[in-house]
């Protein structure tokens, strides 16, 4: 009998026009092909071309509608009428919002530009908004990095000229063994999913150190549950076992690497620990060729990593003795850091033979010629299969600094980066630290600041301080008290800008930063230090101004509210002056724009920069006779030149001879070129430059022609960091620039030029029986920052977050499903519901991060789950270390850098009767944008 | 009518590799937003923005620990959808002919307009596929993108599945389960891809490939597979120094190497 | 199983009202007239009004004529063939007697097999599905027949078979619930099979999908605590079946009738809510409910 099937239509129309843009789900950049139907966005998915994502897109991205679509969208300026918290707001005109701006900002420019602090959070555009903060002459800029990894950012720049994720990534095509250490889930998103992807695909061994084997961890072969903040020791562990055996690349070593350079041993000279140097300044080591001195860099020289030299009375070493005498210490041997990171001495040791088989025994060979910087001519481009990745988990801890080093120390003594199935840096990286800006805080009225703000300090003479010594900048930043903190503290701002420390400040101006909730720790004290006032009544913390596109917690707490665009809706250039989106084979910047009208009185906040900045009169933002120089960010992106030839954007640039790439001059219809290929612009190195770039002539040589620098930078890596050096030489009583007395202490300590493990701070100050367990967040992958809590589709995904236990924790205090527990910190106490899970580190307990959220925000409902079952654990941090009673302020922040420490939290925990609300519960703010609809009926083609 | 055709011209359906899903509900989202756009009615949301979100979707991402019996907890992410069983229990009990299983390609759809709501194929199916939508008041199930595989607007590479265009990690593969020589039966031999609750008898099309062995480097594990323990060739820095002058003559270009 | 209140109330009710047609198909009451009447009304308002509970539950109630079409494979489709035939024969039977005093057994004895075939219809709704162990067996189909003969036989009267029939139906209910109870273990369906990981150890849910409730859990998972199970239980049986018998051996057994079937109905509707509360299905495996 013949079956009836319905007849159907196998091929509707899919949508009337595609768009192609870069998504904003997250900070991963991928492309975007938004289509829309009846000048609607229909439906998201990823872009084939683009070189981030290859047509994949997470969870957020595909989510991206229901973010387009929020109901906790801004419509219209907002001025608060109600106090500060309470959300209560009046919507003003645009024009009456840029007068009051302008009405707060231009007397401050006028008298002292450091009464603005302008802290932008998650933002793409940080060589604008940098740009528009030194223009301004505040030195209290900073972006978002330093509470989120800045300690991998500046470890990998210190010694390698580079770090992990926009910086680097693994070889995925070729390696054949891959280490992920600490990162949750979203970090880097598409990219590692994809390369895991492809390294389970043909087979290749992934191994996960997380104390969560969640995520990627939970597709590794193998799981490595390390107890939090021991990762340093433990790689340091490997690193003895791999020198022990000698299984470690010598001539890599001794070709790109400073291991040969020769170290001032003397304890009595001047110059002790410092490198010896040729009357150019350029390091020495003894040429094996020769027997003799030689600059490391001349032509045809052989470095020797074994012969020390006596120069005069001083003994001087080259880097490898010093590293072989610190790692064959006993105290690095499995044995010995077992227990402290609870990872069984045989593991450690099979894990190292694996490693060691693997980069050695696989040795993958290119059949490519290239030349050194030292002219050698190389048939063959040699490689160590074995690649690492990192983030925030070994990142955000105190030790984060020094542990993210080790890393590279491992990493390098394998002979993995830039080489074949290793570790590759993406354009504009390599770039070693002299290639990098030095920080500037030299403030004069009515005039930009000196230099840009943010930079990499080669020793104290580079710190921010003003003429007595004391910090600069509100955030202290590039002082002695974390002198390499390249990315800021935005974690102290407020805490600072509160205390009058080191001075007062009138107007906090920030971009897209939820500081109000999940992105500061000691949540409830930022709220209090936003509201409190000073005896005459008046806010300590005068003026607030903030730019978010959705209610977010913060917006209760601003004065002035500008609000932003959706990512559909706006202008963006993410770009080479920043943090572009280049792969390892080539390099690529991209733009949004605006795919879609803002239906809403809202505007681009970097247009409304260029506004404010013109009715400032900033430099650079006004034309000779005082008029706007850029009608909005798109004129900005498209006319902007940082110097000749250089602009945010590096394709379909104008030269002598029409359209060119890199360098060239501005193109009014850039933009447009942009559109047409998709929102991204691809330019892939060539394959003689595509590996051993920082010492390979022709990548250097492509380098300088596309402009990501002006001349050939060839460097050696930096196992020994004389920068580092030079600020504990400052703290053993050496140089002029002296730091505090009661910080010499840590400076000496946590500037080993080698890298070294110490134990958190907090965690050192803390009475381990009162506090036994590690306290850790993860970000799922399904949701970025707070964000996601107003996305209808990704809410029912993560509602709320329990609190993971061990088994161990589990079952000595009998906790049962739907149990709730009082966690306690040295700082705060919080009472949340538990849930069990095995593999897990047994002295840890975890949940997901910025899942609660504060009643009224986001457009939700006061009895949303996010709300009332839902929790931070921010609320046990604290941005100060515990008090030592010296009435001094010590930041809970890693001593190098100044990165949050968040993943240093200990706590204890108990059973709790279950309360009607997690705790603590906070009142509902007013929302600014009303509630969401009861229900959701999708569906713009009919 | 809801019988079974005897035999499909193809089994079209997906592979889904437990090996490689991170759980990252990738494919959930695409596919929501797919097929709230596309075939038939939206995927509704009650109470979105509310105290009990709940919506329709077609495809979800559980995770599972497994404790082996000796060696650390795994964890598992579990994606689950349709099956598009060849034996298929939720088309042969609907009583409208509202759910069929197509001859051409083996795909189990629901006909909305003939679908009275009454949700016994939901009762039916052993796996949690198909979900009742309340708005609309009829049953939604994965359509295995019936409306993007043979979609002549779609590029040709486009003629997957949201969820298998989409997944980061490629966990998901999607082809005819019917051709011994198709790249997804190819990759089911080879892993050893196995059905779900094959008790149930439901024949499913869809095939899952299980996580690969773990832990290797656990002490109590399998130790075959790994390198041999390093062998020391110095226990202290003086006896490493040594060693590392007589490797580097060694070295191409050293004194005992091949010299340039 | 979400013990939905509509389809409780469908099944109890028409389980009875078919029940009570089931008989008078038989001739047992042999009545006519307005007797005839009030118990064809009786058994109409039951049959009738629980078919009309169930389309509550239907999401789409306007489409309901198209649960005909299937009736080759689905027994909710045969079910309303079966129902619709009885009641259609049953109203011409019933016509017969009420109006013309007249009794065409040949209608009747259809009607009888017909309503007979309905309740078997309803129960193999049910007793198909091997994705809840509970109900599949062929002891659900036996239990809801002897349930159904047993209150239509109260209701009609005909308290000898009530007598035999309340305690056989008593016998079944405990057989059934005591396969019931093991039939999820013996179905060879676990979180094992289920994942397909069960070989590598000891398998545990951990996260669920989405933190909020979705259709699956909402139709398919419900926990009922077990003393709350074993009180109803035991209301089941002393209501519907023990006390409804006890009542027929008491003098004036038929003033007693409408209690003991009052009686009866409250029973077999707790054993009905059980019937779904208690129902694992296999699905909520994948969410660690079981």
């Amino acid at each position: 009998m013949t079956r009836y099937q319905p007849r159907l239509d196998t091929s509707p129309p899919v949508s009337d026009e595609v768009r192609q843009t870069t998504c904003y789900m997250c900070a991963c950049r991928c492309g975007i092909d938004v289509h829309i139907k009846d000048g609607r966005v229909a439906y998201i998915e990823g872009n084939r071309d683009h070189p981030v994502n290859r047509g994949v897109l997470c969870a957020k991205g595909s989510a991206g509608i229901m973010q387009h679509n929020s109901p906790a969208r801004l419509r219209a300026p907002l001025k608060r009428v109600g106090p500060r918290g309470s959300g209560e707001f009046e919507k003003i005109t645009w024009d009456e919002a840029l007068e009051i701006a302008t009405g707060w900002l231009k007397p401050l420019r006028e008298t002292d530009p450091a009464k603005l602090a302008f802290f932008t959070g998650r933002d793409q555009s940080q060589s604008f908004t940098g740009y528009w903060a030194q223009q301004f002459g505040t030195p209290n800029y900073a972006a978002h990095g330093g509470f989120c990894s800045v300690n991998m950012a500046a470890a990998g720049i210190y010694t390698m000229g580079g770090s992990f994720w926009e910086f680097g990534q693994p070889d995925w095509d070729l390696t054949k063994l891959f280490l992920i250490f600490g990162v949750a889930e979203d970090h880097d998103s598409n990219p590692i999913k994809m390369g895991i992807g492809k390294l389970k695909e043909r087979g290749a061994r992934v191994i996960g150190v997380n104390p969560v084997r969640s995520g990627y961890n939970a597709v590794a072969d193998d799981w490595i549950g390390i107890t939090p903040g021991t990762d340093g020791l433990f790689i340091l562990s490997l690193v003895h076992e791999l020198l022990r055996a000698g299984r470690i690349d010598l001539d890599y070593l001794a070709r790109y690497t400073n291991a040969p350079i020769l170290v001032n041993r003397d304890s009595k000279s001047p110059d002790y620990g410092l490198f010896l140097r040729d009357d150019d300044g350029k390091p020495l080591v003894i040429d094996r060729a020769t027997g003799a001195l030689a600059p490391f860099d001349r032509p045809g020289v052989q470095p020797d990593l074994a012969a020390s030299h006596r120069q005069g009375d001083i003994t001087h070493k080259p880097v490898m003795h010093l590293i072989a005498s610190r790692y064959l210490q006993r105290r690095y041997s499995p044995e010995a850091v077992a227990g402290t990171c609870g990872i069984a001495p045989d593991k450690i040791r099979r894990l190292a033979a694996e490693i060691a088989r693997t980069a050695f025994d696989e040795e993958i060979v290119l059949e490519r010629e290239w030349t050194d910087f030292r002219g050698e001519r190389h048939e063959v481009m040699r490689g160590r299969p074995v690649s690492f990745h990192a983030m925030r988990g070994i990142s955000a801890h105190s030790n984060g600094f020094q542990t993210a080093r080790a890393l590279h120390l491992l990493q390098i003594l394998l002979g993995s980066v830039e080489v074949p199935g290793g570790f590759r840096f993406k354009p504009p990286y390599p770039k070693p630290v002299q290639a990098h800006p030095t920080p500037h805080c030299k403030v004069t009225p009515e005039r930009p600041l000196d230099g840009p703000h943010l930079g990499f300090p080669r020793g104290p003479e580079d710190l921010a301080l003003d003429e007595a010594g004391n910090p600069a900048r509100i955030d202290k930043a590039f002082s002695w008290e974390n002198p390499l903190s390249a990315h800021g503290l935005m974690h102290m701002v407020i805490s600072n800008a509160h205390a009058g420390e080191p001075y007062r400040i009138d107007t906090l101006f920030l971009y897209m930063a939820n500081m109000a909730w999940n992105s500061s720790m000691n949540t409830g004290g930022v709220m209090e230090m936003l509201t409190d006032t000073d005896e005459n009544g008046d806010y300590v913390i005068p003026r607030i101004i903030y730019s978010d596109a959705y209610s977010s917690e913060m917006v209760a707490y601003a004065d002035l509210v500008l609000p932003d665009t959706t990512y559909l809706e706006r202008h963006d250039c993410i770009s080479l002056l920043d943090r572009p989106i280049s792969e390892a084979d080539a390099a690529a910047d991209a733009i949004r724009w605006p795919v879609v009208a803002a239906d809403r009185d809202v505007r681009g906040f970097q247009s409304v920069l260029c506004d404010l900045g013109a009715r400032l009169g900033l430099p650079g933002f006004v034309t000779a006779d005082g008029s706007a120089a850029y009608a909005d960010y798109a004129d900005y992106i498209t006319n902007h030149e940082r110097k000749p030839g250089i602009g945010p954007l590096a394709g379909w640039r104008m030269g002598k001879n029409g359209l060119t790439h890199g360098r060239g001059a501005p193109n009014p219809a850039q933009l447009n070129s942009y559109i047409a290929n998709g929102g991204y612009f691809v330019k892939p190195i060539p394959p003689e430059a595509a590996y051993m770039k920082p010492w390979n002539t022709a990548y250097q040589d492509w380098a300088v022609k596309l402009g990501l620098f002006d001349a050939p930078q060839p460097y050696v890596f930096e196992l020994y960091s004389e920068p580092l050096r030079r600020f504990q030489r400052a703290a053993e009583g050496h140089g002029a620039r002296q730091p505090p007395d009661h910080l010499r202490g840590q400076i000496r300590a946590a500037f080993d030029p080698l890298p070294d493990w110490y134990r958190p701070l907090e965690e050192a100050q803390t009475d381990a029986a009162a506090y036994p367990l590690h306290a850790l967040t993860q970000r799922p992958m399904a949701m970025y920052h707070s964000w996601g809590s107003q996305n209808a589709w990704l809410r029912q995904i993560h509602g709320h977050n329990p609190l993971y236990l061990p088994t161990k924790v589990w079952q000595a205090h009998g906790f049962a499903e739907g149990d709730w527990a009082r966690v306690t910190s040295p700082h705060g106490e919080i009472t949340v519901p538990v849930a069990h899970m095995a593999a897990l580190n047994e002295n840890t307990v975890w949940t997901w991060n910025a899942i609660g959220k504060r009643k009224g925000a986001w457009a939700l409902s006061t009895e949303a789950p996010e709300a009332t079952k839902g929790f931070l654990l921010n609320h046990l941090i604290h941005e100060l270390l515990p008090e030592r009673g010296d009435g001094l302020r010590w930041s809970n922040s890693d001593p190098v850098t100044g990165q949050a420490a968040w993943f240093d939290l200990k706590v204890a925990i108990e059973k709790a009767a279950p309360p009607a609300e997690s705790r603590p519960g906070f009142g509902a703010i007013a929302s600014p944008v009303g509630r969401g609809p009861a229900e959701l009926t999708w569906k713009v083609g009919e | 009518m809801t019988d079974l055709p005897t035999t499909t011209d193809r089994k079209l359906g997906l592979v889904i590799d437990l090996d490689t899903c991170v759980g990252c509900h990738a494919c959930v989202v695409s596919c929501k937003g797919w097929n709230t756009e596309n075939y038939g009615a939206p995927l509704s949301d009650q109470d979105p923005y509310g105290a009990d979100p709940t919506g329709t979707f077609l495809n979800r991402v559980h995770s599972y620990e497994i404790q082996p019996e000796t060696g650390p907890a795994q964890l598992v992410h579990f994606p689950k959808s349709c099956l598009h069983c060849e034996d298929a229990p939720c088309v042969t009990v609907c009583p409208t002919g509202a759910s069929y299983k197509r001859v051409e390609d083996g795909i189990v759809l629901v006909n909305e307009s003939d679908c009275i709501g009454c949700g016994l194929c939901a009762w039916a199916c052993p796996y949690g596929a198909r979900e009742m939508d309340a708005a609309e008041g009829v049953m939604k199930k994965c359509t295995l993108c019936v409306d993007r595989i043979y979609n002549e607007n779609l590029p040709q590479e486009d003629r997957v599945p949201a969820c298998v265009r989409t997944c980061p990690a490629g966990a998901r593969h999607f082809g005819d389960l019917g051709d011994p020589d198709s790249d997804v039966s190819r990759l089911v031999a080879e892993r050893g891809g196995m059905d779900l609750m094959p008790e149930q008898g439901t024949k499913p099309v869809n095939q899952y490939l299980p996580p690969r062995p773990r832990d290797a480097l656990e002490p109590a594990g399998d130790v075959d597979v790994l390198a041999p323990y390093l062998e020391p060739v110095a226990s202290e820095a003086r006896g490493f120094i040594g060693w590392l002058d007589r490797a580097l003559d060694r070295l191409p270009g050293g004194r005992d190497g091949e010299g340039p | 199983m979400h013990p939905a209140p509509s389809v409780i109330v469908f099944t109890t009710l028409s389980g009875l009202g078919f029940g009570l047609l089931i008989w008078l198909g038989a001739g047992q009451p042999a009545v006519t007239g307005w007797t005839a009447l009030a118990f064809f009304v009786i058994a109409y308002l039951l049959a009738a009004g629980g078919l009309v509970a169930s389309t509550f539950h239907l999401g789409r109630p306007e489409r309901a004529p198209l649960a005909f079409t299937q009736w080759r494979t689905s027994w909710l489709s045969r079910e309303a063939w079966a129902s619709v035939a009885a009641l259609v024969v049953m109203c011409l039977y019933g016509a017969g007697l009420v109006f013309f005093g007249e009794r065409y057994a040949w209608l009747g004895w259809a009607g009888t097999a017909l309503s007979l075939a309905t309740v078997l219809c309803t129960a193999m709704i049910y007793a198909q599905l091997r994705t809840v162990p509970r109900w599949h067996s062929a002891l659900t189909p036996a239990l809801f027949l002897v349930i159904s003969l047993a209150g239509g036989g109260l209701l009609a009267g005909q308290l000898q078979a009530a007598l035999l029939l309340l305690p056989l139906a008593a016998a079944l209910q405990v057989a059934w619930w005591w396969r019931g109870d093991r039939a999820l273990a013996r179905s060879g369906t676990d979180m094992g099979t289920a994942t397909g990981l069960g070989a590598r150890g000891k398998v545990r849910a951990f996260e669920p999908p989405h933190t909020g409730t979705n259709y699956l859990l909402r139709e398919f998972v419900h926990e009922v605590g077990r003393r709350h199970a074993r009180r109803l239980r035991a209301l089941t049986l002393g209501l519907g079946y023990l006390a409804p018998a006890l009542l027929i051996l008491l003098p004036f057994a038929h003033v007693w009738a409408v209690v003991a079937v009052a009686l009866h109905l409250t029973g077999v509707a707790a054993g009905r809510w059980l019937f779904f509360a208690e129902a694992e299905h296999v699905v909520g495996l994948y969410y660690g409910k079981r």
